[in-house]
């Protein structure tokens, strides 16, 4: 890992980008951590991992508060963007080189991708957001969506029972379990692979901790992104200095204690899949 | 004294006895019998001797004061000892066994029909079974009611556990149920009775009966499957009376062999108070052994992994089902019947009305009849899944491949 703190640095994520993405992985951690013990409850790490919490009960209030707190952000997000976009008449959030909506771009970028793997082309250049960044964030508000809808139903089912029926619920816990396996294991997994522990990232990207990137950084990673802020007349308007260290320092200490508890995690159902196939 | 006085003293005394002792032999040969019964005091003339020991050391000592205490008290020896009325002293080194049934002849003819009689028979002279003696005792013996009695209900746990709850015992009499006097003594029945001091909690004999004591496989025991019921609803009639109107108790009635009576949940020795978090969630895997899949299926909902986490306070099954009264859901009596769900759900979610009981409490998303959306969105999220971790899977991994790959080139020569 190579976080320079000199040289020149470009702003990549502002602060309210960083502070969501901090509240989504504590909140992220903390669900995974209360719900798994339910998920795997004939596993003895299930009780012992409730018991952590409290028991069922603790765990129980630590998952509806990070629940609530997550859906809140989400929801807050999403109002934040439209905000943006309708009343502040932000330009680029819902298409071009900037946005986070697919574009035709992203297949081609796929393809590129895939091509360079297998070593019939060079790395794609890539804007501004990656598609696998566009998967992670859409992945994420989906699933947040979806997670905290079923979450909602299985937390009030007597209120829910007056607009849905009862069967619901069933739909709910499977989707919510469903959904959730899904989840971790893209985050803990892919997510992780794709933005911290591959080769030339590991064992973690800071830029989201610290929210700038190196000019170097952003010309090698993200070409297109590069060669276009230069055709419209350089990386000045975005300059910022360097990240201090003190920043640097918090940020590996989150990063550290999200991929550890992360990976516990995922070895812990790794573990538990294999104990039941082989069982 | 000089030695010739005492050697005439001697001849004297015994002149004496002899005289006496003939006079009483030829009065007994008048009479018709060869030997007057030897009284009390004759037995305790030797056998108050401390030092008296039969040839491989045990004791044959009787203390006239224990015996003197017993129930037995104003028996003669030879009551007992029968073949001793007509014996010359000093008797015979080996005597008949005391033989109890000169006067208790039911007691005696119900414990020839129980399992420790019949070993007894079976393994003549090597049986560890017990006998009159092992419960009652010997010399020693009281009546039930007396506190000092091994067969009293402080003391009667501990006369059966001498053999049931030693090791040795155990093993070298092959009893196949093993140690039941340490599960007992810390079963709910136990404790009422050795912490509590409650003579009221069943003992050994309050379900196996005292001399009669038959294998549970023998119909006519009152641990046999069938009976077990009446068993218990001795004391607990009010459970035996619902339980009576329970689908299981049918199902007893009608003979089937795997239908559950009381010991089927609750145990025989091992009984657990009922309001316990363990016992109720232990009780679930219990109800599984017949009903596998229902509680398979229980696993998949909230309140099946909550109690399999080892918390209580959610749904098991008898929170839905009842416990004892237990019915089927095309019973209109029943906790689950169509009609009563929203009562039943109603106890623990306040407020459940039509809508909310249409929920599935063992859902099976296998299951495409009892579900088809479950069945649909299980198929979605197996293709989901799979689709979403194959792809990156192989996206990561070509990655992983092709990173290293230019590095290397990088580093070590030539890019790739």
């Amino acid at each position: 890992m190579t976080v320079q703190t000199s040289g020149r640095h470009v702003r990549r994520f502002d602060r309210k980008a960083r502070l969501l993405h901090v509240v989504l992985m504590t909140c992220f951690l903390g669900l995974a951590a209360t719900g798994l013990p339910l998920l795997f409850s004939e596993e003895g790490w299930g009780r012992a991992l409730a018991l952590l919490f409290g028991g069922f009960r603790g765990a129980g209030v630590v998952h509806r508060i990070l629940g609530a707190t997550l859906l809140a952000a989400m929801i807050g997000h999403v109002v934040d963007v439209l905000w943006r976009a309708l009343v502040k008449g932000e330009r680029g959030l819902f298409w071009g080189p900037t946005s986070m909506v697919p574009q035709p771009r992203d297949i081609t970028d796929l393809i590129g991708q895939v091509r360079w793997f297998v070593g019939r082309g060079p790395q794609p250049r890539f804007e501004h957001f990656t598609y696998w960044e566009k998967f992670d964030y859409w992945a994420v508000l989906w699933g947040t969506a979806l997670m905290g809808v079923a979450g909602l139903i299985l937390w009030f089912p007597v209120a829910a029972s007056r607009v849905l029926p009862g069967w619901s619920f069933n739909l709910a816990l499977f989707v919510h379990g469903a959904e959730a396996t899904l989840a971790i294991g893209f985050i803990f997994v892919v997510h992780f692979f794709n933005g911290h522990l591959r080769p030339g990232k590991f064992p973690m990207d800071l830029v989201i901790f610290t929210g700038t990137v190196s000019e170097a950084e952003l010309r090698h990673e993200r070409r297109g992104e590069f060669d276009r802020l230069m055709a419209a007349g350089g990386v000045e308007p975005l300059m910022v200095a360097p990240p201090a260290s003190d920043t640097i320092r918090r940020g590996r200490l989150i990063g550290t204690a999200g991929l550890s508890i992360g990976i516990a995690l995922i070895v812990l159902i790794i573990y538990a899949v294999l104990r039941q196939s082989l069982a | 004294m000089r030695p010739c006085l005492r050697v005439t003293s001697a001849i004297l005394v015994f002149a004496g006895w002899a005289i006496v002792a003939d006079a009483g032999q030829a009065a007994q040969a008048a009479a018709g019998t060869a030997v007057p019964a030897p009284t009390n005091d004759d037995c305790l003339a030797c056998h108050s001797d401390r030092s008296l020991k039969r040839a491989d050391d045990t004791p044959l000592t009787v203390d006239a004061t224990v015996l003197g205490g017993s129930i037995h008290a104003s028996l003669s020896c030879t009551d007992c000892h029968q073949d001793l009325a007509a014996a010359e002293l000093p008797h015979a080194d080996t005597l008949a066994p005391a033989d109890c049934r000169s006067c208790h002849d039911e007691p005696q003819a119900s414990y020839a029909r129980g399992v420790h009689a019949q070993s007894r028979a079976r393994d003549a002279g090597r049986s560890l079974a017990a006998s009159c003696a092992s419960c009652h005792g010997t010399h020693d013996i009281k009546p039930a009611s007396d506190p000092a009695s091994k067969t009293h209900p402080q003391h009667l746990v501990a006369t059966c556990a001498a053999c049931h709850g030693n090791p040795d015992v155990i093993a070298r009499g092959h009893i196949a149920i093993g140690d039941v006097a340490t599960p007992y003594h810390d079963s709910i029945h136990g404790r009422a009775r050795e912490r509590s001091g409650l003579v009221v909690a069943p003992s050994c004999v309050d379900c196996h009966s005292s001399h009669a004591i038959l294998p549970k496989a023998d119909a006519d025991s009152p641990v046999h499957a069938a009976r077990v019921p009446t068993t218990c609803g001795t004391c607990h009639a009010g459970i035996l009376h619902q339980y009576d109107a329970g689908i299981h108790a049918t199902a007893l009635r009608s003979g089937n062999p795997a239908a559950p009576q009381c010991a089927t949940c609750h145990t025989a020795h091992t009984i657990q108070r009922t309001d316990s978090e363990p016992w109720k969630l232990d009780v679930t895997g219990e109800c599984g052994t017949c009903h596998a899949q229902v509680v398979d299926s229980f696993r998949r909902t909230f309140h099946g992994k909550v109690t399999q986490l080892g918390f209580g306070r959610v749904a098991a099954c008898a929170d839905c089902h009842g416990a004892h009264d237990v019915q089927p859901a095309t019973n209109p009596a029943s906790t689950i019947a169509t009609a009563n769900l929203v009562a039943t759900c109603g106890r623990c979610h306040d407020g459940a009305n039509a809508s909310f009981v249409e929920y599935d409490p063992h859902p099976d998303p296998s299951n495409y009849a009892r579900s088809p959306v479950l069945w649909w969105v299980n198929r979605l999220y197996t293709v989901l899944i799979a689709g979403c971790f194959g792809f990156f899977a192989l996206h990561s991994g070509l990655w992983f491949f092709r990173s290293t790959r230019e590095r290397r080139g990088r580093h070590g020569g030539p890019a790739a």
